[in-house]
């Protein structure tokens, strides 16, 4: 397959330099396979483009594989379909101003997005953060978690041909959605921590919904695993796809339940701990069989892991307030904004000016994201706007590993694999 | 200088090292706000990076990010973060280049995973990467001739500068 041959038969009306690049690229991979013979008509290789419309791709993924037969020679992954540029939105905004755009890079789990940009911005300010914040950002990240991994394994096992488990697992996300709602007024965009706390306490209503969800939800894990844990098709599906050692994981980067499932037990919230999760107690999940069966009991462990961390911090939730009462640092309570004029003027200020970490700081600050580690790096100038954000995104991360470990495998398999990387493509096109 | 510094034990450990092990190279180490960077000239870097990976354990690769120092000399900086997992250490590696052709040399050699991401700084800041397998733009298409996220770029984008499909459909 040479370069020509494709171009003479693409005819690729936009951005035609990038097509050429990108075949390019694909053609100079591995370039140490032997020559094809052009002249024999049974070496059938052929180039197919997957995406960026696929809808097993999740998303705007374009994957392009050249292909011997039904196996996979090499790949090369184009992204970017969805890229807006957040990284330089946030340097025209203020830390707070810039949430909402974090609930639409992992939009399947909002609030650990959230809470990954505010204690970047706590750390760089030096804003403390009352302890029943900290609680309640843990359970907001545990729900998202779960959140996320159910939609991970209703699309995983309907790639695999299990359509009907697909509605199983959203039902449990509704629920999930119907708290989100109750705790902070959004059921998907939530937008809920604010810098120095979190936006409004716990109501009943949602400490009800999250304790009953907390008591049923093991019973559902119970049945998935039922129906999956000695299902023939699925095992065959997935068993020995996708296979990452170890050393490869840590060499291209892997993250998340990627590198837990090659045998690496790295977990931001045991590496460093954030909010409280060192008061808590937790496993980190970890497989050694790389492949995609591996990631499977991760990620549906780690859901039962979370539902342990919700238990107790619902135990433990200390009685207080939920945001820091410094007028500097955090929006004031809305109490005070709508009954005191130096409320009004706070708020006022907060949303002018925002909180201005001092001239030439910098910081990094990491939390496990369901995906895998998901970190802000800031540098502030003095200002209420950074000078640079820096988003470290797991799916970014991950994706370039599906570059590597599709390699070899087969057509019918790429949509399974990609299931187990679990990409979000608004993470990783920033 | 290690002195006035509150580093853990892993932290002093690699910082002690790298400063006998390369006593010209290092330029400075700082810390802000609880993390540590280590900025060096950017000819050693490759040298750095190898050590820091064989003999002090950085053997994960986070994340690679430049930053646009606009205005300042030295005006692009390559930022690598660095992770010791068996002291639970994190480290920032820094490295500036000049306004006019700004060049370093790529960390793909020594940490596989820093391909895309100095894809990523390339296609942001158009720092090029000497010898890297795949030099090419990752978000934005190869036709795209500017480079978004340095200062001078408008944030509403330039008009033109990318070919768009045309809304109103053909009907012959």
């Amino acid at each position: 397959m040479k370069l020509t041959d494709i171009q003479s038969k693409v005819h690729s009306t936009f951005f035609k330099e990038h097509q050429k690049k990108l075949y390019q690229s694909l053609e100079d991979k591995h370039t140490t396979i032997e020559e094809l013979d052009d002249g024999d008509p049974l070496t059938t290789k052929m180039v197919l483009n997957m995406g960026p419309q696929h809808p097993a791709t999740h998303g705007v993924l374009r994957l392009v594989l050249q292909l011997d037969g039904e196996t996979i020679e090499k790949t090369k992954i184009d992204i970017g379909y969805l890229h807006r540029g957040v990284e330089k939105i946030a340097e025209n905004k203020t830390y707070q101003e810039f949430m909402p755009y974090t609930d639409r890079m992992d939009y399947l789990s909002p609030y650990s997005n959230n809470v990954a940009l505010c204690t970047a911005v706590e750390k760089i300010a030096n804003v403390e953060v009352p302890e029943r914040a900290h609680y309640i950002r843990m359970i907001g990240c545990e729900l998202s978690r779960i959140s996320s991994h159910l939609l991970w394994l209703g699309t995983m096992v309907m790639d695999a041909g299990a359509i009907s488990f697909f509605i199983w697992t959203f039902k449990e996300r509704e629920k999930i959605y119907d708290i989100m709602d109750r705790i902070g007024g959004h059921r998907f965009t939530i937008s809920h921590a604010r810098i120095g706390g979190v936006a409004n306490d716990l109501t009943d209503e949602a400490m009800g919904s999250i304790k009953e969800f907390v008591e049923m939800f093991p019973k559902e894990l119970k049945d998935y695993h039922k129906l999956l844990d000695r299902n023939r098709i699925f095992f065959d599906r997935n068993e020995a796809v996708g296979v990452l050692k170890t050393e490869d994981a840590l060499q291209i980067g892997a993250t998340g339940p990627m590198l837990r499932g090659s045998g690496f037990a790295l977990d931001v919230r045991k590496f460093s701990p954030y909010a409280r999760y060192n008061e808590v107690e937790f496993e980190v999940p970890t497989r050694l069989e790389g492949d995609n069966l591996a990631r499977y009991y991760v990620r549906m462990e780690e859901m039962s892991e979370s539902i342990r961390i919700i238990k107790q911090c619902i135990d433990k939730l200390p009685k207080g307030p939920v945001r820091t009462d410094n007028a500097k640092q955090a929006y004031p309570s809305k109490d005070e904004v709508y009954y005191s004029m130096e409320g009004m003027i706070h708020d006022f200020m907060m949303t002018d000016t925002g909180i201005c970490p001092p001239e030439g700081a910098e910081c990094y600050h990491a939390v496990e994201s369901p995906k895998g580690e998901l970190g802000y790096y800031i540098q502030s100038d003095g200002t209420g706007h950074p000078w640079r954000l820096k988003i470290n995104a797991p799916s970014f991360t991950n994706l370039q590993v599906l570059e590597d470990i599709l390699d070899g495998e087969m057509v019918a398999d790429t949509v399974v694999i990609i299931g187990g990387v679990d990409p979000v493509l608004g993470e990783a096109d920033k | 200088m290690s002195n006035e510094l509150n580093l853990s034990e892993g932290l002093q450990k690699t910082v002690k090292n790298l400063t006998e092990t390369f006593p010209d190279k290092i330029i400075e180490v700082y810390q802000s706000s609880g993390d540590t960077f280590v900025r060096i000239e950017a000819d050693s870097l490759i040298e750095i990076c190898n050590h820091l990976k064989s003999e002090l354990h950085f053997i994960y690769l986070s994340d690679v990010f430049g930053i646009d120092r606009y205005t300042s000399d030295e005006r692009f900086e390559v930022v690598y973060n660095l992770l010791n997992l068996r002291d639970r250490v994190r480290l920032f590696l820094k490295v500036r280049c000049d306004e006019e052709n700004p060049e370093v040399d790529s960390a793909t050699p020594v940490w596989k995973a820093a391909s895309w991401n100095e894809r990523e700084v390339y296609d942001m800041f158009g720092i090029q990467f000497r010898n890297h397998p795949d030099h090419r733009r990752i978000f934005m298409p190869e036709d795209f001739e500017y480079y978004p996220l340095r200062k001078e770029f408008p944030l509403l984008g330039i008009p033109g500068s990318i070919e768009l499909p045309s809304t109103t459909p053909e009907t012959d």
